[in-house]
């Protein structure tokens, strides 16, 4: 393979703590290396920002509900269609773009890995359809936990281990990256058109309480050792005061440690804040509790968490929180669609349309920025949109911007149409904090591949880690002039290496690379308890055979990334 | 000796059921027999095994005989039709798996052609109605675990989808559902008096073309507000009953087909029907679902919306997708002369396009991909048999709720026969060569 010396580049790497120092970055074979041959390709960075590439952890975009969202949503593509370009084929879409597009878009920002948020475990299949036919970026999916029958049946009594065994064969079973939680037990009491607002709301026919499932599939992935830790979107999204279950789901967290050979130190992430840090009574007094929640996680090092900024897009809006969908379509009266999953899970889509003239989207934004701006830790507060929930992730520059320019941010918040109202309604004005650029990379490059378990493969350019690299047209040395180049600089880069393979040149894409599709290969004990609940289930109550569920062929993962966990003597 | 092969996918319709078992021959050459399928379906695998099966690709020659030829002469004549022509139309799709789908999509977008697949004719007018309003479902475990009110509007199970009531909605004992059949009350809306109408506890004898005024007419009665005596043929007592029957349920289903569609007010209805569900939602738990035909239509849906961002009828002439059914639609395109070359693959639009179009499809340079000889085959300038999907060969294919099912192969091909997907890799290379794309 070839070789590469990326020279005299400012280098931002909290792996290393370099910290802007001008540095070369060597690859060869794949990896990152500590020196090349002469006859390795120099690329000359002079003037320019190195970083490694950036590490999405949670957005959604491959699976049932976004093509959903692509067959629903035709005005979705009015404008934004890519015609095929040397080898980049075309792509539509804005807010939930095709899957060529996708690959692209990432790439050309400098991100090399992204996370599915989001996999129906019976729709694994289609999931992994999507992932291999989105370019470049290494992909991973996280099924969902929090409303399986499985699970809610072991953890009534109390029963973590025959929990983890279930886990560890459904990972398998559908190629899955990590436990994830969506509205526990809300999801399954709307199959009844019903929903758990707080952790004690007990779910129908089950018997047993959001806050008993949190806490036991903590225990579950600790008990496996996961790369990464339960990864949760808490009940009652998106209320006014919504902020205070919030904080009793952070409080489940306490008194549990990491238990991983991955360097990971959080059992807790959660994720997309911002629609989990309202408080008032009402959309009149809805105001920012961002203050109140990041306290918290500030001093609970057991936690990472995500942002979920909201960008001031028209999107569209996509989770496995179905109740929270309906009840949106409720208040925008926009187009709602729903499909409830057998025995595991639910997904809702409604678009929607964050106008920086409506007060509660503007203070929304506010508490996006907020929350990363109160980050005492850039290490465990990473930089998303919930894509496209609370915007494309095509928007990353733009949020960069905001963060890392007090002048950009006070611009917007001070000529929203109800700005004084605005303004009150959080702390964001009062804060002069400016995210450097050591900070970025720890929030979107470092911070989410530690989160993840990664840490020693990406998020980082030490010699050894995958040769994941991007390179800026930004040059932290000269003063900034205008705000708009750091968004126009981190909107398409000038290099990107995925794995040592250059793919964009000039915000090009050049090549597309060896993608690859991690998953969790988690070995337990045999468990032949859990093995009959499964074949039972299977014969009883789901609509398709056993063997049908398990076969994932070739096809659907052709370059596969097995992480693996030995559990058998837990 | 024989063997067994369990768990075998149904290539037949969107039914996908996935327990079937199939004896073959121990060389695994021969199917001997098929449990567990349906009529229809058990003959799908049997007809594979026909004598006479044609098995090379062959020539329309002028006096209307057939000359056989190679994979690879047919391969180039497929690959020079498709990359001369101005506006190709590569229609069909829906009896493939998505692997051959994604690979005809390649070449589509090489030679800008016009991509459509059966939705055209059946359920494209309940993705334009989905494109309006949206669309409560859920996966067919569901309906089978929770739901105690079926409704069947303008489909005729018994005969289209045989095993989907005793599979999924009418007959299983699911988890809050034990008492199976006896636990669910069944509603069927047919202005005709079908065998799935016979086994009802009210059947809706709609008057013909007047499904919009009926659903209607049910959202009216939901709110309890003030009905005509009679509506589309229903006295106003039997509307109020069988609103009451919906309202009163823990989780409800519509399942609609052809009947609704495609007869008078099209998607409108489903905008209707679909609504209707909504407002259930408003009382009790309510889904809806379109009884989609083929087995994987939904399948070609899939993969063309997460490739170019639309379900059906995708134009890509500019190089782009674009989408505007009656513009970018087969038959419009068809009947408007605009199609010089036709490519079938996985559908037989000779049997179910008007004949005007058809007539397009026979004065054009045509390629029909088809196991069988059909009226399709009969008007093409060349066919290309192949392996059947989900018997001789595998693939992905989705069922009608959207769920993915890795079909089986269960028999070897005949001797030298090629797969969908094959042939149509052969085809993306050869195009790429003329197109000078590395
Ligand atoms: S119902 Fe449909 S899928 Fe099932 S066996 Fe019959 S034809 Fe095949
Ligand atoms: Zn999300």
């Amino acid at each position: 393979m070839a070789e590469y010396i990326i020279k005299n580049g400012f280098v931002f790497d909290p792996v290393q703590g370099i910290k802007g120092d001008k540095s070369d970055v060597a690859i060869k074979d794949g990896k990152i290396v500590s020196d090349v041959s002469k006859s390795a390709k120099v690329i000359d960075a002079a003037g320019k920002t190195v970083m490694a590439g950036a590490v999405e952890i949670h957005a959604h975009i491959a699976g049932p509900k976004v093509n959903l969202g692509r067959i629903y949503r035709p005005e979705d593509k009015l404008f934004t269609c890519t015609a095929t370009k040397g080898i980049e084929r075309t792509g539509s879409g804005n807010s939930i773009p095709s899957t060529f597009k996708t690959g692209y878009e990432y790439a050309k920002m400098g991100y090399t890995t992204a996370m599915e948020a989001a996999m129906p475990p019976m729709f694994s299949r289609h999931v992994h359809e999507e992932i291999r036919d989105t370019p470049i970026i290494d992909e991973g999916a996280f099924p969902v936990f929090g409303n399986n029958w499985f699970v809610m049946e072991y953890l009534k009594n109390n029963e973590v281990e025959n929990t983890a065994a279930y886990i560890a064969w459904l990972l398998r079973a559908t190629k899955g990256y990590a436990v994830k939680v969506v509205n526990p037990g809300g999801t399954e009491a709307w199959g009844w058109g019903l929903n758990c607002l707080s952790i004690h709301d007990p779910v129908p026919y089950f018997d047993i309480t959001p806050a008993e499932i949190v806490k036991g599939l903590i225990e579950a992935n600790e008990y496996l050792g996961l790369p990464h830790s339960m990864h949760i979107h808490p009940n009652n999204l998106g209320n006014p005061g919504c902020y205070q279950t919030t904080l009793d789901t952070l409080n489940l967290a306490d008194g549990y440690k990491a238990k991983n050979k991955f360097g990971r130190e959080q059992v807790m992430h959660i994720t997309h804040m911002q629609f989990h840090s309202y408080g008032g009574e009402n959309w009149g007094n809805f105001e920012s509790k961002a203050t109140e929640i990041m306290n918290f996680v500030n001093s609970h090092k057991n936690l990472t968490m995500d942002t979920g900024n909201v960008t001031l897009d028209e999107t569209t809006t996509m989770t496995a929180d179905g109740p929270f969908e309906h009840h949106l379509t409720g208040l925008n009266h926009l187009k709602w669609a729903n499909c409830d999953v057998e025995l595991e899970t639910a997904a809702g889509v409604v678009p929607y349309i964050y106008s920086p003239d409506i007060k509660v989207c503007a203070i929304q934004w506010s508490i996006g920025l907020e929350l990363a701006l109160l980050a005492k830790d850039p290490m465990r507060c990473f930089i998303t949109t919930d894509h496209p929930n609370a915007g494309p992730f095509t928007r990353y520059p733009r949020v960069f911007k905001w963060l890392m320019s007090e002048k950009a941010r006070n611009e917007r918040l001070n000529t929203f149409k109800n700005a004084d109202k605005v303004i009150a309604a959080s702390t964001l004005g009062s804060i002069d904090r400016e995210i450097t650029l050591y900070e970025l990379a720890q929030m979107t490059r470092a911070g989410p591949a530690k989160s993840l378990g990664l840490a020693n493969i990406c998020g980082g350019l030490k010699p050894g880690m995958d040769a994941d690299v991007a390179v800026y047209d930004f040059n932290p040395d000269k003063p900034l002039a205008d705000p708009e180049m750091i968004e126009t600089a981190f909107s398409r880069a000038a290099f990107v290496f995925k794995s040592g393979v250059q793919v964009v040149t000039h915000g090009d894409i050049v090549n597309t690379g060896h993608k690859r599709t991690l998953w969790v290969d988690a070995k337990v004990k045999d468990n032949p308890q859990v093995m009959r609940d499964i074949k039972e289930k299977f014969l009883k109550y789901y609509s398709m055979t056993q063997a049908n569920y398990e076969a994932l062929g070739h096809h659907f993962v052709p370059n596969p990334f097995a992480l693996e966990v030995d559990a058998t003597q837990a | 000796m024989t063997k067994t092969v369990t768990d075998v996918v149904c290539p037949f319709c969107g039914t996908l059921c996935d327990d079937l078992e199939v004896a073959v021959t121990d060389d695994g050459k021969q199917i001997l027999d098929v449990y567990n399928a349906c009529a229809i379906g058990a003959e799908k695998f049997l007809h594979s095994q026909a004598k006479d099966r044609i098995t090379r690709p062959r020539f329309q020659q002028p006096d209307g005989t057939w000359k056989e030829t190679s994979y690879d002469e047919a391969a180039d004549y497929t690959a020079k039709m498709l990359a001369g022509a101005k506006k190709p139309l590569m229609y069909g799709w829906s009896s493939t798996n998505c692997e051959a789908q994604s690979m005809g999509h390649e070449i589509a977008e090489m030679c800008g052609a016009c991509v459509d697949n059966t939705a055209a004719v059946c359920h494209g007018t309940t993705l334009i109605a989905v494109q309006d309003i949206g669309l409560p479902t859920c996966t067919l475990g569901e309906v089978k675990n929770r739901a105690d009110t079926i409704i069947f509007w303008g489909c005729n199970p018994c005969h289209a989808h045989p095993r989907h009531m005793s599979r999924y909605s009418i007959f299983p004992r699911g988890f809050f559902t034990g008492k199976g059949h006896k636990s669910r009350k069944l509603v069927v809306v047919d202005p005709r008096v079908t065998d799935t109408a016979k086994m009802a506890d009210i059947h809706l004898q709609v008057t013909q073309g007047q499904d919009y005024e009926l659903l209607n007419a049910f959202r009216v009665a939901f709110k309890g507000e003030w009905l005509p005596d009679v509506v589309a043929g229903i006295p106003k007592e039997k509307i109020i009953e069988a609103a009451n029957i919906m309202k009163a349920g823990r989780f409800g289903i519509i399942f609609f087909g052809m009947g609704v569609t495609q007869s008078l007010g099209k998607n409108h209805n489903i905008d209707e029907a679909i609504a209707v569900t909504k407002d259930l939602n408003e009382y009790t738990k309510f889904s809806i679902m379109p009884m989609r035909g083929h087995y994987n239509v939904t399948g070609s849906g899939e993969v063309l919306a997460w490739q170019f961002g639309y379900p059906y009828s995708v134009d890509l002439t500019r190089g782009f997708p674009r989408y505007n059914p009656g513009d970018t639609s087969s038959i419009d395109l068809l009947t408007r002369g605009e199609i010089d070359a036709a490519f079938v693959i996985g559908s037989d639009p000779g049997a179910h396009f008007p004949i005007s179009a058809v007539k397009k499809i026979a004065q054009v340079n045509s390629v029909c991909i088809d196991p069988h000889i059909t009226p399709t085959s009969g008007v093409s300038k060349l066919h290309v048999p192949v392996a059947f999907v989900g018997v001789e060969t595998g693939g992905n294919a989705y069922r009608m709720d959207n769920v993915p099912i890795d079909c089986r192969k269960v028999v070897e091909p005949p001797e030298g026969m090629l797969t969908d997907e094959e042939f149509l890799t052969m085809v993306r290379d050869r195009v790429k060569k003329l197109k000078g794309v590395a």
